[in-house]
This record gives structure tokens, C-alpha cells and sequence, in this order.
């Protein structure tokens, strides 16, 4: 193992340097590579993923299924499940060198400066326990606040987070609420320790749309309010626009397109982008027509293709996607993509240039 | 909770009546009776103990006066043990069964429920398979095997341990150890299988990403929501193991009320088999209000109705 990751670290010297922290960057992923040791073999769940979030910036990482979003924010809380492991690049939070810490720094960390929201609020919460005992645990673990100073900081949380008669619900257990009001409690546990990021893992998915909207509006309010930085994981394009900076596309274990939201939104550069923005419902159509559908199946990750992993589904797949992987290509400073058709474009560019 | 035990104990009687008829009734249709094996005595002596017994009456009247009786609070003599009250034989049988049966409990509680986990935790390395194989032998052995076995090796090889009767702490071990063998297996199982389902929900993602230490997730977070199933389990088993074992009472020569059951059984004492039957009925019946109201207490979620 060793061996490869010196392999892959002498492989990408000659583009990058090294791997260098950038000390402005709160979360700073550089070239991750992350596989799960199953018994069926190695499946490449991250293939030289990099990322970055600024203090207080909002990104939405979007992408099917299996494409890594979650895997990738896991990782950066020390989450990753077994037989999941690390084995390349460099991961930064706030200054702590994630590859380095130990669990027990790790933990420290945890709930305190950076905490999580997960899909489904239902199963999240643990039912033999009240709501009030949930919130207060994370209090006391981090904060060196009496039982009576977390009571009173779990009271005002849910305040916070709109939760009506705080007092009454501090009592009660999970399956006394709805899901609406259990994300919003699970939002004051992420909240209690006033993280410096929090990680949204598709927090509306499992929500009816009306509720979807509330929770959204609910996030966005309190980062407003307290400053912390998202990183908001869904599959939902229609919940990136309204709320995030950046927006990164994920597919198959790799960042396929990378750019501010409006740019995303307004000059996708990478077919799988497209063929994303493509498929939303316009509900303004006057005729009723299908909808349109990216065609295929996702890659199998035991074994990936040696290309562009999207070339098998891509329409304007060539010869030379299936056989490498592009480079990025950068549109603007911020927006980036992985493309060959950018890259020729760029060639074909420079080509007119000199004729 | 009123209305839930008010259900409860007219249920109860409602049971225990049913159980106490039809326990009555297979009964005396089961060829023989108490005093058929005793050949030594004359036609005459059998009719004078039938009249003494009642049993010289229709069957219908004979159920009618016992359970007249058991109203009163009166289960009769032996008809075997003469001079012995049926409610007396319990007394002073049921509290040694319930000695050794209530320790064998506790050890296969105390053993079961870590090894359980212990096994769940490290799923699929060599602690884990150990403790199957442990466990999947406690309960493909017979307890006489057990029982034979560790007399064998405690009591005769290495002469640490007695091996009958039940006069100091140390005659307790083997009978304790053999009762609890089966269900300490079956704890760990029980356990290791709930364990390996809760470790693997949500909310036990969410106690990792608050930073709770492992021990503290396994602790508070996973075993209360992990011993339910076993909860359930210990209620009758409770009840089945403190009223004796007749093997491991016969092997080691206590005098339980597992051994007396069989033998009134053989024996057809009638009265003893019926007061046994309803203490066990009985005892069963409270085991499971008691782990409705404990599972109550441990899963907010359930309502008593």
C-alpha cells in the first residue's frame, strides 16, 4: 500500500509540486483517494478527489448514487465506514491535517467544529432517549457547561431552530415528533457546539416538499445568523440553486465539473452537467413532453473503466475518453471542468491562434 | 397502566383456569393412576383410598370439588407423599429450584449479554467466530452432557468441586453452570444479532459524529436499544429455570421442584402435578407482565394497553 501511494505521490509531482494547505481554505481536499477493501475486491469509492470550502461559503456537492458525495464528507469527519481507508492525498479542516489525527483528537473535533446533519431524520434520532438528553450529551461533551447550563443552551437551540415550546419537547422522544421537527433537532445538535462547518447529507431527501423548503430556509437563516461554512450533499439541483456558492458535480468517484453556482447553472461545461440540467422538469413548458433522462447506468466501481468514467454514457464520447482521463480545464479562475472536448476546444484554439 | 393491569390479571385468571382444566382432564385420561402401581395392596384397601381421595366420584364432580379448592386456597394432599400438602411440597421445594435456577440466570445474563456484544463488535474476526462456535455448542449439547462432563472433570479428576447435594456455596457451581449453559448461549446469540442490527442504524452514525467515545456509544447508546430481544427471552426463561431442572436435579441430587414435577408426573399424584402445573402457569403469567412493564421502562415506545 505504501508503495502505491508513493507511486501516485510521484505521479502527480510533476503537475503539482506537493500538496500544499492553503491556510485561507477552511476544508481543503486535495487529491483523495479513498477505496473499501471488500471481500469482493477493491472498489474505488474516490479517485483524486479535490475540494475546498472558504469560511462561511455555501457548497453543494451534487452526483447520483455512489459517486462519492458522502464518502467524501465522511472522510473528512473521520467517518469513513469499514472496510472503507484513506489511501491517498491530503485532507485539511480549520488547520488540523485530517490524515494525521489521532481518533481521540478526531473526536474532540467531531460535533464541535464541524458536525453533520444526515438524510433521514427518522431513523437519526436514537428512540430510547429524549430530545433534551440528544442535545445536551454534545453540550457536555464539548463544553465545560453544568447539566443545568446545557438544559438551558438545548432550550434556547430549539428556539433556534423554530421548534415551538422548547420546555415540552425537551421531554419528549423522538417518535413523538414529525420528520420535519426531528431534522430541525437534528440540525440544534449539529448547532450546539457552533461548528465552523456543517455537512448537510441530503437533509431533505427523506422530507415532503413543503417541509424541504422550511428546513432549506431554516439552514440558510442560521448561517446567516452564526457564519458557519455548508457543504451541502443532495442529488436535488433544484436545492443547490436557490442556497449554495459553489457547486461541485461528482461522478464516480471523481469531480467532474467545479465552478460557481450561476456558472453551473448557465454554462455547464461537462456533458455529465449537461445531461444533469437537462433532466429538471420545466415546469413553464407549454406542450407536455418527456422528460429527458441520462442514458445507462452508473460505473462499476470494483471495476472502473480506464477512461473518462462517463464515456460509456456520454454522448459526445471519442476515441481518447475511453482510453484516459482528461486533465481539468479551466473556464474562469473558479470554474473548472474534466473534459477532452474542452480540451480540444482549447487545442483547436490555440491551433486557429498560430494558423 | 390501571386499565392495562386490570386486562392483565383478568387474562391471568382466564389462563389459568383453562390451563388448570385441561391439565386436569388429559390427566386422568392418561392410562393408571396413584395407587394402580402399588399391587400389594388389596382390591378393598384401593376402593378405601379412592373413597379417601374422592376418587371414587364421576370425573366431572372430582374437577368440580378441586377446583372448589383451589378457590379456597386448598390444593389438596399428595396422594403419594403421605401427609405432605401439595402447597407445603412447593414451599419447601421451590426456593432451592429457585436458588440455583435465579444464579444460573444472573451468570448466563452476565455472561451472554458481553460476550454477545463483544462478538457483534469485532463481526467476522476470530472473536467473534469463537464466540459461535462457543455458543452453538452451549446449545447443541444436552445438559447431561454438561453436567457429566463437569462432574467428571471438576468433581472426580481434579476434585475441586462436590458433586451431589447442595450444602455449601461451593456444591452450587456445577448445577448453576450446567443450568445456565443453554441460556447463556442463546443470550449471546440473541445479543450478538441485535447488536450487530443496532450498530448498524443511523443514530449510531449520528453518536459517532457528536464525538462520543466508543465506549460511550456502546454503552448508552447501543446496549438499551441492543437487550430488548433479550429482555424477552428472560422473562419465561426465568420462569422455566426456577422451577427446577429435572435432569440437572437428578443428576446432582437436589431436592428441586423440577425432579418432583416428573416424578408426580410417573407417579400420577394427581394433586401434585395439577399445583405444580398451575405455580408454573402462574409464574410464567407474572414473568411476562414483569418484562412488558421493564420493556416499558427501556423502550418509551411502547405503550401498555
Amino acid at each position: 500500500m505504501n508503495k502505491e501511494q508513493n507511486t501516485v505521490s510521484a505521479a502527480s509531482a510533476a503537475e503539482v509540486p506537493q500538496n500544499i494547505h492553503n491556510p485561507e481554505y477552511l476544508v481543503d481536499v486535495q487529491h483523495e483517494r479513498l477505496s473499501f477493501f471488500t471481500p469482493a475486491g477493491e472498489v474505488k469509492a474516490l479517485n483524486d478527489v479535490s475540494l475546498y470550502v472558504k469560511e462561511g461559503e455555501v457548497l453543494g456537492i451534487v452526483g447520483e448514487s455512489g459517486s462519492g458525495k458522502s464518502v467524501t464528507a465522511y472522510s473528512l469527519m473521520g467517518l469513513t465506514a469499514y472496510p472503507g481507508r484513506i489511501i491517498g492525498g491530503d485532507l485539511w479542516f480549520n488547520g488540523h491535517h485530517i490524515n494525521k489525527m489521532s481518533e481521540r483528537e478526531m473526536r474532540k473535533m467531531r460535533g464541535n467544529e464541524i458536525s453533520i446533519i444526515f438524510q433521514d431524520p427518522m431513523t437519526s434520532l436514537n428512540p430510547v432517549y429524549t430530545i433534551g438528553d440528544q442535545i445536551r450529551e454534545v453540550i457536555l461533551l464539548h463544553t465545560g457547561k453544568s447539566k443545568k447550563e446545557a438544559n438551558d443552551r438545548a432550550r434556547e437551540l430549539l428556539s433556534l431552530v423554530g421548534i415551538n415550546e422548547p420546555d415540552k419537547r425537551l421531554k419528549q422522544y423522538p417518535h413523538e415528533l414529525s420528520g420535519g421537527m426531528r431534522q430541525r433537532v437534528m440540525i440544534a445538535i449539529a448547532l450546539a457546539c457552533e461548528p465552523k462547518l456543517l455537512i448537510a447529507d441530503e437533509p431533505t431527501t427523506a422530507l415532503d416538499v413543503t417541509i424541504q423548503a422550511q428546513i432549506l430556509e431554516l439552514m440558510m437563516d442560521l448561517k446567516r445568523k452564526l457564519g458557519m461554512a455548508i457543504i451541502l450533499i443532495t442529488h436535488d439541483l433544484g436545492v443547490v440553486a436557490g442556497t449554495c456558492d459553489r457547486i461541485a458535480v461528482m461522478y464516480a468517484g471523481k469531480v467532474v465539473e467545479s465552478g460557481p453556482t450561476d456558472d453551473i447553472f448557465y454554462h455547464p461545461a461537462h456533458e455529465y452537467t449537461k445531461g444533469l440540467i437537462a433532466s429538471i422538469p420545466n415546469l413553464n413548458e407549454k406542450e407536455h413532453k418527456r422528460l429527458i433522462p441520462i442514458e445507462g447506468t452508473p460505473v462499476d466501481m470494483l471495476n472502473p473503466p480506464a477512461g473518462c468514467p462517463f464515456a460509456p454514457r456520454c454522448r459526445a464520447c471519442m476515441k481518447i475518453c475511453l482510453r484516459s482521463m482528461p486533465e481539468y480545464t479551466h473556464l474562469t479562475d473558479a470554474h473548472y471542468s474534466a473534459c477532452w472536448l474542452l480540451n480540444k476546444a482549447a487545442l483547436e484554439g490555440r491551433e486557429e491562434e498560430k494558423a | 397502566m390501571a386499565k392495562y393491569i386490570i386486562k392483565r390479571v383478568i387474562l391471568a385468571v382466564l389462563t389459568i383456569f383453562l390451563v388448570a382444566t385441561i391439565t386436569f382432564f388429559l390427566m386422568h385420561n392418561v392410562p393408571g393412576g396413584p395407587f394402580v402401581a402399588e399391587k400389594s395392596i388389596s382390591a378393598q384397601a384401593q376402593a378405601a383410598l379412592n373413597e379417601k381421595f374422592g376418587m371414587d366420584k364421576p370425573l366431572g364432580i372430582q374437577y368440580k370439588n378441586y377446583m372448589n379448592g383451589i378457590l379456597h386456597g386448598d390444593f389438596s394432599l399428595s396422594l403419594k407423599q403421605r401427609g405432605w400438602n401439595v402447597s407445603d411440597i412447593i414451599k419447601s421445594r421451590f426456593p432451592v429450584s429457585a436458588r440455583i435456577g435465579g444464579l444460573a440466570v444472573l451468570l448466563a445474563l452476565a455472561v451472554g449479554i458481553p460476550l454477545g456484544s463483544v462478538a457483534a463488535l469485532n463481526r467476522g474476526k476470530w472473536a467473534d467466530n469463537l464466540i459461535i462456535v462457543l455458543a452453538t455448542c452451549g446449545i447443541a449439547f444436552p445438559s447431561f452432557v454438561i453436567c457429566t462432563v463437569g462432574m467428571y472433570l471438576f468433581g472426580v479428576h481434579l476434585g475441586w468441586l462436590p458433586t451431589f447435594g447442595l450444602t455449601s456455596p461451593a456444591h452450587y457451581v456445577l448445577p448453576v453452570f450446567a443450568l445456565s449453559f443453554y441460556p447463556m448461549a442463546y443470550i449471546t446469540r440473541l445479543m450478538r444479532s441485535s447488536m450487530l442490527d443496532v450498530i448498524g442504524q443511523d443514530y449510531m452514525r449520528t453518536a459517532r459524529a457528536k464525538g462520543l467515545s466508543p465506549a460511550k456509544c456502546l454503552f448508552k447508546h447501543a446496549l438499551r436499544n441492543a437487550i430488548l430481544p433479550v429482555v424477552t427471552y428472560v422473562g419465561p426463561m426465568l420462569a422455566y429455570t426456577i422451577t427446577g431442572s429435572f435432569i440437572v436435579e437428578k443428576i446432582f441430587v437436589i431436592p428441586g421442584l423440577g425432579g418432583q414435577f416428573v416424578s408426580s408426573i410417573t407417579n400420577r399424584d394427581y394433586t401434585v402435578i395439577m399445583g405444580t402445573t398451575i405455580f408454573l402457569a402462574s409464574l410464567i403469567i407474572v414473568m411476562n407482565v414483569l418484562v412488558d412493564i421493564v420493556y416499558k421502562i427501556i423502550d418509551p415506545r411502547i405503550q401498555l394497553k
